[in-house]
């Protein structure tokens, strides 16, 4: 018995159930099945898998032949080795929680059922993505997640803000899914086989190889390895098709906690990872890499600075945390890539979850309109500081070891990107409480600046302000557990740990030689904790004690404040140079020329000939029966000459 | 004697009449007739290739024949007479309601 296949295929059985029944039969418990199912794949991942991987038995099974034509042969089959056994306990962890937070969040919804559908739906496809052991079966989770992610921010789809970001986040995907769907071809035009197995083993053979792509020679290695980072880039929301994440926040907040922060987005770290031994071999890929990184990391923290809507500061966190795993993986830290992604699946998830907790309190997302929720919600404030913390790398918590050790493995790959990326993450290290803390201090400290407050007697005031149900507030504690004690298996060596973390995942990817030495290390850790104790004491200060002055400061340095504020104009950018063009070529074009002329010249000009034809031969139908006899007469005629003439 | 053959130039002049009679007579009675005659001439030939073989099914199936074209005429004489009453017309050249 295959007790492993219950893991993604529980989910999908409470989609199907959810799917055919919620509407009618189960309506306001259309959460059972699906709370069920995904608490069923982690008891299964905990129990049955966990130890199974780290007694060192790596699951790798062909199941069941997918698609056999000619040479091209691909298997529905499972890979359970230490990278996906991570992924399995943040997934089903994660998913967990978040579902039954739902349970409080989507209360009394005209879509419930259809949401945890989705949300069950979306668990099945992440849980295929992860175990999936060929690089098609990858995919197939890839872009059921993508499509998940498309009907979950489009939930409120009456609203059409948030159909059009489940359009963007879907058109956005599409430009990095095209080159991770060339560099699958590419992958098997290369080995002839999909599997990860025998394209990993043979990986060595292509190291040096060229090939013609597009007019050019490129090396083999560094196209596929960019190919297959260009659908990381998307689904990961890494510059430059980041604009698509921000948006994302118009879904349910459950979604953006489960979709948005914890798992999907992080399939791109996952395949850059699952994918070490591609990347290793080029140089050009894993700076590309690591350059990215740390390049959205920079640049999404200092955005968040500026933003007011509580889930897209969140957002831009996110954004910026992936582009602290990506760093790590460039630089060849693939164990602290994948340790961030597991520490930051708790914190941000506990973030999003907590800024749900507040949405549901206040009807806002504006923090410019809370303020002083602090005594009103006091479990929601004291997660929010925990996971605050944990994000922002303060000492102890899970944030900050995994930070840590990216930040470490930067300074020691000793290469000029690695330098480079080094002081953008401890860069970025000051800005993450700062915005973390900006949020915090402008949501709970402070008087409450609630529009409605105090106006018409106060039956809408303050006092009715309440913290959330016990179904919302448990999950936030068990998270908060996690968000601080997670990254614990991770202690590094110098601070008395054993990294049991990155020893547990150097089968699957590697374990690099970094060398420094002690003091180095601890300088560096000290510096980087430094750096965002300040962060925090600005924030502070800024938005506790001189609450005037950061208005001060973004009237005097406007231009820099405005760029930050309207996201260095990227959305403008792009509406300006592909989404005009896109749609001006689409109307004058496609619907103009295209459609009407051509498309529509032959549908009609088919049938119009036709009729012009049988029109004229129609008049052969005269309605005279003697008519029709001499024809007959004739026909016979005709016939008989015929068979003598040519016996 | 009368050799075979006189048979059947006696059953083709019939027929031959009859096609004429079929296709160019407007009186919807004569083209009836002209009906008959074809089904005659066809009965002539079916009877003497009968003898001719020494086989009776062929006059089997000439009483066939002449049962048929009793019914149909039977038949035909109604829709005449059905024609007549509502068309006030008993040409053929008239009825064209199945025109295309």
């Amino acid at each position: 018995m295959k007790y492993y296949l219950l893991i993604p295929f529980l989910p999908l059985a409470a989609f199907m159930i959810n799917i055919l029944l919620g509407k009618e039969v189960l309506r306001d418990k259309a959460h059972w099945p699906s709370i069920l199912a995904v608490v069923g794949s982690w008891l299964v991942t905990i129990t049955s898998v966990l130890p199974q991987v780290m007694a060192g038995k790596i699951i790798n099974e062909d199941l069941y032949t997918w698609i056999v034509s000619g040479t091209f042969n691909v298997s529905v089959g499972f890979l359970i080795d230490p990278l996906t056994a991570v992924m399995l306990v943040v997934v089903t962890t994660c998913a967990s929680l978040i579902h039954i937070y739902a349970v409080g969040y989507m209360h009394g919804d005209t879509g419930y059922y259809r949401f945890f559908a989705y949300m069950s739906l979306f668990t099945f496809c992440m849980l295929m993505l992860v175990m999936g052991n060929n690089f098609l079966q990858l995919y197939f989770g890839w872009e059921g997640v993508g499509l998940c992610s498309y009907f979950l921010i489009g939930y409120y789809f009456d609203k059409k803000s948030a159909a059009d970001a489940g359009k963007k986040a879907f058109i956005v995907n599409r430009f990095g899914d095209f080159g991770f769907g060339i560099g699958v071809f590419m992958i098997f035009l290369t080995f002839g086989t999909l599997h990860y197995t025998p394209v990993f083993g043979n990986v060595a053979g292509i190291a040096g190889q060229t090939v013609n792509f597009l007019g050019w020679n490129v090396d083999l290695p560094t196209l596929i390895a960019l190919l297959l980072f260009c659908g990381a880039v998307g689904k990961s929301a890494q510059v430059p098709l980041h604009v698509w994440l921000p948006d994302a926040m118009e879904g349910p907040t459950p979604v953006s906690a489960l979709i948005h922060a914890a798992t999907m987005v992080t399939a791109g770290v996952f395949l850059v990872a699952r994918c070490s031994p591609i990347f290793n071999l080029s140089e050009v890929a894993m700076n590309t890499v690591a350059i990215i990184g740390a390049i959205t990391m920079f640049f999404a923290a200092t955005i968040a600075i500026t933003q007011n809507d509580i889930k897209r500061i969140i957002a831009y966190s996110t954004c910026s945390h992936l582009g602290y795993m990506f760093l790590a993986c460039g630089v060849g830290a693939y164990g602290a890539g994948i340790f961030h992604l597991y520490t930051h699946a708790f914190f941000k998830a506990l973030l999003f979850l907590a800024a749900g907790s507040v949405i549901h309190a206040v009807h806002t997302n504006d923090i410019r309109e809370m303020g002083g929720l602090k005594k009103y919600l006091p479990i929601t404030y004291a997660v929010f500081v925990i996971a605050g913390l944990s994000a922002g790398g303060f000492p102890g918590l899970s944030g900050f070891f995994s930070k840590d050790e990216i930040i470490w493995s930067a300074y020691a790959s000793h290469s000029s990107v690695g330098k480079f990326v080094w002081v953008l993450a401890v860069a970025g290290a000051f800005f993450t409480p700062l915005y973390t803390f900006r949020l915090i201090f402008l949501t709970f400290h402070g008087k409450h600046r609630g529009a409605h407050h105090g106006e018409q007697g106060g039956h809408h005031g303050e006092h009715h302000i309440h913290e959330s149900p016990k179904v919302m507030t448990i999950p936030l504690m068990l998270l908060a557990v996690g968000a601080v004690a997670a990254g614990w298996v991770g202690i590094p060596p110098i601070l008395g740990g054993g990294a049991h973390f990155t020893e547990f995942l150097a089968p699957s990817v590697g374990h690099p030689e970094f060398h420094g030495t002690h003091a180095e290390e601890l300088g560096v850790m000290a510096l980087s904790t430094g750096i965002a104790l300040f962060g925090l004491g600005l924030a502070a200060f800024l938005y506790l004690r001189k609450t005037d002055l950061p208005e001060k400061i973004a009237k005097t340095f406007s231009a820099v404040y405005n760029v930050l504020y309207n996201k260095y104009f990227i959305d403008e950018l792009y509406n300006f140079t592909i989404v005009r063009p896109t749609v001006w070529i689409a109307k004058n074009v496609l619907v103009a020329v295209t459609d009407a002329k051509i498309i529509e010249g032959i549908v009609n000009g088919v049938p119009g000939a036709i009729g012009r034809f049988s029109g004229k031969l129609r008049r052969v139908q005269t309605g005279l029966a003697q008519h029709y006899g001499i024809m007959m007469a004739a026909g016979a005629v005709f016939i008989i000459a015929l068979v003598l003439l040519l016996r | 004697m009368v050799p075979l053959s006189w048979y059947m130039v006696l059953g083709a002049v019939v027929f031959a009449i009859g096609v004429f009679g079929f296709l160019s007579r407007k009186n919807i009675i004569i083209v009836f007739m002209s009906i008959e005659l074809m089904l005659n001439a066809v009965n002539i030939n079916l009877i003497s290739m009968s003898h001719y073989i020494q086989d009776l099914r062929g006059q089997i199936l000439a009483f066939f024949v002449i049962a048929v074209a009793a019914a149909e005429a039977a038949i035909g004489l109604a829709i005449v007479i059905a024609l007549f009453r509502n068309k006030a017309t008993a040409h053929v050249d008239e009825v064209k309601e199945m025109q295309g």
